[in-house]
């Protein structure tokens, strides 16, 4: 704004510098427009949430303004926060997604590095496939693998379906195609002269993973881990799949199917429950949004 | 310190031969300049030596010891690279250090090491910065001290000056040469400049499609190339060549550049070139430094000739003056003062001493 205030405030001078600045404006002036009506439409949804959070009931099925409160109350969230069950599915997500960042960084990294690194044959054919794989929707994973889960079942006699830590081994099919993916990019930008000067240094494959590579592609690694841990925080069809009863649920299947009851629809309770289900990525992203954008947007250009 | 020897090394990729069998012994203490155009393969001949590239057939020896089979961090040596390949976490310490902390070398000894090499490059007060709040020429310097550190065998440098401008270039060239007239570690060093080979080099090796076209000190191949291509490559301007005919004539040979012009061969040469008389493809070269504008004393061996300068560009010590000779662009190099000017015809002086003539065919000068 203050650039466009300043192009306003300055005199009339040469015409063609004129020129120049009215195409400014004109830009900026059509970028606000975009800039304005994404906002309206991405930030409508959780303001409308916020605003029925703060509803009772009552308030919700009344014939009023929908974008109003009446009688603003925290009970919703009171209850969530105090609710054992509620409490018990942020645990059960917040375990799972940690657990999955975790295990995907020890995957993806080393792999991502293997395959950019390491030229061996076939290396570009597989890193291609580990994109490939990341193409492939949950909607067609999750039938097959219940299959598998019913082998493992009849074969082995261990029972997978309906416990919350099987996610941790099924959430890594989503993360760890896409976050290889994000860290050969990320590798393969790194000047190869740096790994020899560490060849020439001394260092061995480990060391210069550990020395050189994962400390100079750290914004990587953080957007790396911010997607892994959005994926699993946010993921509804294998919870909703794969878990039943409600001391096994994570949160966006237990706010589902728990806060549902039949046909009646507790919508204060819902919005509640997923603005404070929304918290803690918004939270993650606040902290490391300045790495999140350099490790998007690495490689892009040269130095 | 050690010696370097390559045995008739070979390196393919795939099908394409990028060096194909040098033959080189660098002594102790030598700073050889491996200087040629892109794709020559010094380059590459480099990289084998430092372990970085596979060798297709033939030996690398340092020392003693054959080191075919060696991986880098075994073989003793230090690599500068062109974009000095710092580590951009570190700082200018833990840079220099890296290597001898991978060898587990004691806290004090790296102290000690690290201080000493910074203080030969002038960079003591940069040790805690890191990379990116360093110039250019100050970047280079953390790269050869993070060479020097190691105390190597040898030296590697790959075009190391290239990133830098113009002043700073010829600054840290003084700056190579000063170290390495302090650690007189064996340095064999990548360039395409070949005034930086000239002025760096106790030998210049230059090659040419992979292989070596003549290997000498400075001065020698500049006075006395063995081939065109080393006639051309060394020197700037870039020595002329015309196409020309050696023809009898009475009282010796004669060279007819065509457009009029006709030089005596000199006595002490006719000898030598004699075998060519009626030859074809024959070239006349002479650098631009050996043409010059008429003085009033000529010597034995200067040759007068009239030509029309077609662009005369004043370099303020000296300037230089094209002109066509049989269709072929000629360059010399005049006195400022001697009143050069476009399309007024000018009094030249060329010294035969210091012809060259070339076998065109071959490549070979005769």
């Amino acid at each position: 704004m203050a650039s466009v205030a300043g192009a306003d405030a300055a005199p009339a001078g040469v015409i063609a510098q004129g020129s120049m600045r009215r195409d400014r404006r004109r830009a900026l002036y059509w970028s606000y427009f975009f800039l304005i009506l994404f906002v309206v439409f991405f930030l409508t949804p959780p303001l409308y949430m916020f605003i029925t959070s703060l509803k009772s009931s009552a308030e919700v099925g009344a014939i009023t303004n929908p974008w109003w409160v009446y009688d603003p109350s925290l009970d919703n969230y009171v209850s969530l926060l105090t609710s054992e069950q509620y409490l018990t599915f942020f645990r059960n997500s917040a375990a799972v997604s940690v657990i999955v960042v975790v295990i995907t960084m020890l995957i993806s990294v080393p792999a991502a590095f293997a395959l950019a690194r390491m030229k061996f044959w076939g290396s570009t054919t597989l890193a291609t496939g580990v994109f490939l794989t990341y193409l492939i929707p949950e909607t067609l994973l999750f039938i097959p693998l219940f299959k598998i889960f019913a082998f493992v079942n009849d074969n082995f006699g261990i029972s997978l379906i309906n416990h919350w830590w099987v996610l941790i081994f099924i959430y890594p099919t989503l993360t760890v195609p896409f976050c290889t993916w994000i860290m050969i990019g990320y590798f393969a930008s790194i000047p190869k002269e740096l790994d020899e000067a560490a060849l020439i240094d001394g260092a061995g494959y480990f060391q210069m993973l550990t020395k050189i590579f994962i400390p100079v592609a750290l914004p990587g690694i953080i957007a790396a881990t911010i997607f892994a841990f959005t994926v699993s925080w946010a993921d509804f069809l294998y919870p909703m799949a794969f878990t039943t009863s409600a001391d096994q649920m994570v949160l966006p299947a237990g706010i589902v199917s728990t806060l549902i009851k039949g046909d009646v629809y507790n919508w204060g309770q819902i919005m509640a429950a997923c603005l404070l289900g929304a918290a803690p990525p918004l939270i993650i992203y606040a902290f490391l949004m300045d790495y999140y954008i350099a490790g998007l947007t690495a490689g892009a250009t040269k130095g | 310190m050690a010696q370097v020897k390559l045995r008739n090394l070979v390196k393919h990729y795939d099908a394409t031969p990028a060096v194909r069998g040098i033959d080189l012994d660098i002594p102790d203490k030598e700073f050889v300049v491996l200087v040629g155009p892109s794709g020559c393969g010094k380059t590459t001949t480099l990289r084998m030596i430092a372990g970085l590239e596979d060798i297709t057939s033939g030996d690398v020896v340092i020392g003693d010891a054959v080191v075919n089979d060696v991986p880098p961090k075994d073989r003793n040596i230090a690599m500068v690279f062109q974009n000095y390949a710092l580590y951009p976490h570190m700082s200018v310490y833990e840079n220099m250090s890296f290597g001898l902390r991978l060898k587990k070398v004691a806290k004090e000894e790296i102290a000690r090491r690290v201080a000493n090499a910074a203080r030969i490059l002038s960079i003591t007060e940069l040790l805690e910065r890191k990379p990116k709040q360093l110039s250019g020429g100050q970047r280079q310097r953390v790269a050869m001290g993070r060479a020097i550190v190691r105390d190597p065998k040898v030296f590697l440098f790959d075009e190391p000056l290239s990133n830098l401008d113009a002043k700073l270039r010829v600054q840290m060239r003084t700056e190579i040469k000063k170290v390495h007239q302090k650690v007189r570690t064996t340095t064999v060093y990548v360039t395409h400049d070949q005034v930086e080979a000239m002025t760096l080099a106790d030998r210049v090796v230059v090659m040419n499609a992979g292989r070596i076209e003549q290997v000498g000190a400075p001065n020698d191949l500049y006075h006395s190339p063995a081939t065109k291509f080393v006639a051309g490559f060394i020197g700037s301007p870039a020595m002329n060549f015309i196409p020309c005919g050696l023809e009898e004539a009475a009282g010796g040979l004669r060279l007819n550049l065509g457009g009029g012009i006709a030089f005596p061969v000199p006595q002490e040469r006719s000898q030598r070139y004699r075998p060519r008389l009626g030859g074809k493809r024959l070239l006349f070269g002479m650098r631009p430094e050996d043409i010059f504008e008429q003085r009033p004393h000529m010597e034995p061996g200067q040759h007068p000739f009239e030509a029309v300068p077609e662009v005369v560009e004043p370099l303020g010590m000296e300037t230089l003056v094209f002109f066509t000779v049989g269709g072929v662009e000629i360059c010399a190099r005049v006195n400022p003062g001697c009143g050069a000017r476009p399309g007024a015809p000018l009094k030249l002086v060329a010294d035969l001493r210091h012809m060259h003539l070339i076998d065109d065919e071959s490549g070979l000068v005769l």
